[in-house]
């Protein structure tokens, strides 16, 4: 027993390297889940209020690009209202639509006040929160396109896992046709992603703009994702090889909107119940 | 003695933590060199903590530098792994009659060679355990490896600009 304790004594170093790496090694899987505990991430408050406190300096050297970007998405957004009423003084588009599904997305403006592009895995921390009804799960979008998806909040914080993330696929479809893959970023250029599971038997051309399927729950129809630059079709391969441009610029990211989807619960529901 | 050293750890903690999250967290060039500034706090811990206090200190260190990283686990994992070789490579790299007591692993103690050799060693294995981890596999290995040496490069720079600046030449004794 004795020879036991010493043995123990002897290796303790070792030992509780192992141990430690152990621990470490279950926290990173832990992490690597699509949803996680807000505490020991920049959700967390006292982080979030460092970080938000950093970002409130650095946000004044750029007021004035992010007034330009703010101005042009109003401007957009005003000729598509104009669009949409011209569109709805027609009596017959204005035909009995219910109105869950008129208002069946709703946006949550968020200012971004931590954000990275060179890493492997990269997140986006918000200062909205629970307190403001986001929940893990919801989508976020930037003024010109898909920005990822919620993974963790906080009372008034939360984290995003950005599209330039290696685990994250967004399921895309190519606008104008049926032909839908996923979204995926490999890691390398901060503005370059591939869309990927796209079948052989469809036409794809440079140029296409990809946009957001229906088929998923997170993200409403049409939400550009990227325009594609490089289409490859090797011999031997079931799906394409495609890279796209990616619509949104994430080194410049100051506001973004947080998708509610009110439907969600009764889709959700009624799978569960078909599958 | 023993007191305020313990006090003098806990401020550069707090002092090296402060600096990694606010400023370094911020600065990456060219797309591929990262400062992972902290390191400099476990490689001037002194030469007589043994080896478990080294480890703890990795630990929490880490853990508190993955809370702003959102990438929990990873740069604990990676300063468990160099506090738990420090001991052997220090010991590896001893000069001619041994260590004296009281000494550090600062610049000015042991002279700009042995310093260079005994950081660059810690920080390239530290930096080879982030990325490769982050990373998640060897597909990327090309510029993840460019990434290693880079911020390797990078990293070092600045924690040896720190030790000429902040760092007395006067030993602690």
């Amino acid at each position: 027993m004795q020879t036991l304790f010493l043995f123990l004594y002897k290796y303790r170093a070792f030992a509780l390297f192992l141990a430690l790496e152990l621990l470490c090694t279950w926290l990173v899987i832990q992490n690597n889940r699509y949803q996680s505990a807000a505490f020991f991430n920049s959700a967390n408050y006292l982080a979030a209020s460092i970080i938000e406190w950093t970002n409130e300096v650095e946000s004044y050297l750029f007021l004035r690009e992010n007034n330009a970007s703010l101005a042009s998405e109003n401007a957009m957004l005003r000729q598509r209202v104009q669009e949409m009423e011209q569109r709805m003084a027609i009596p017959y588009n204005r035909a009995s639509v219910a109105r869950e599904v008129a208002q069946q997305y709703n946006y949550e403006p968020a200012r971004v006040i931590n954000n990275s592009t060179n890493r492997f895995k990269n997140y986006l921390t918000l200062n909205k929160g629970r307190a403001d009804g986001v929940l893990p799960g919801m989508g976020v979008i930037g003024n010109n396109g898909v920005v990822g998806k919620v993974k963790s909040v906080s009372d008034h914080y939360s984290v995003v896992t950005s599209l330039l993330h290696t685990n994250l696929y967004v399921s895309a479809i190519i606008e104008g046709s049926n032909a839908f893959g996923s979204a995926h970023w490999n890691g390398g250029d901060a503005q370059q992603a591939n869309l990927e599971f796209i079948a052989r038997h469809h036409k794809i051309e440079v140029g296409d703009t990809v946009v957001t399927s229906s088929y998923n729950a997170v993200f409403p129809y049409g939400i550009p994702v990227g325009r594609i630059t490089e289409v490859q079709l090797p011999d031997n391969a079931t799906y394409y090889d495609i890279k796209m441009d990616l619509a949104t610029d994430f080194s410049s990211l100051p506001y973004v909107y947080v998708i509610k989807n009110k439907l969600l619960n009764e889709k959700d529901s009624l799978e569960q119940v078909s599958y | 003695m023993q007191g305020t050293s313990i006090i003098a750890q806990v401020f550069y903690f707090v002092i090296y933590l402060v600096l990694q999250v606010v400023l370094m967290q911020n600065v990456v060039l060219f797309d591929v060199a990262f400062c992972f500034l902290y390191i400099g706090f476990l490689l001037l811990l002194p030469f007589e903590s043994g080896p478990v206090r080294l480890m703890f200190m990795g630990l929490a260190i880490g853990l508190c530098v993955d809370i702003f990283y959102n990438s929990f686990g990873i740069h604990a994992a990676a300063s468990v792994f160099i506090m738990y070789l420090r001991p052997h490579i220090v010991s590896v790299l001893a000069p001619r009659g041994g260590y004296e007591t009281g000494m550090t692993p600062k610049l000015k103690v042991m002279g700009l060679e042995w310093f260079s050799v005994y950081a660059l060693i810690l920080i390239f294995l530290h930096h080879l355990v982030l990325f490769f981890v982050e990373a998640g596999g060897f597909e990327m290995f090309g510029f993840t490896l460019l990434k290693v040496a880079a911020s390797t490069v990078f990293t070092f720079v600045v924690i040896l600009i720190i030790q000429y600046l902040f760092y007395s030449s006067k030993r602690s004794l």
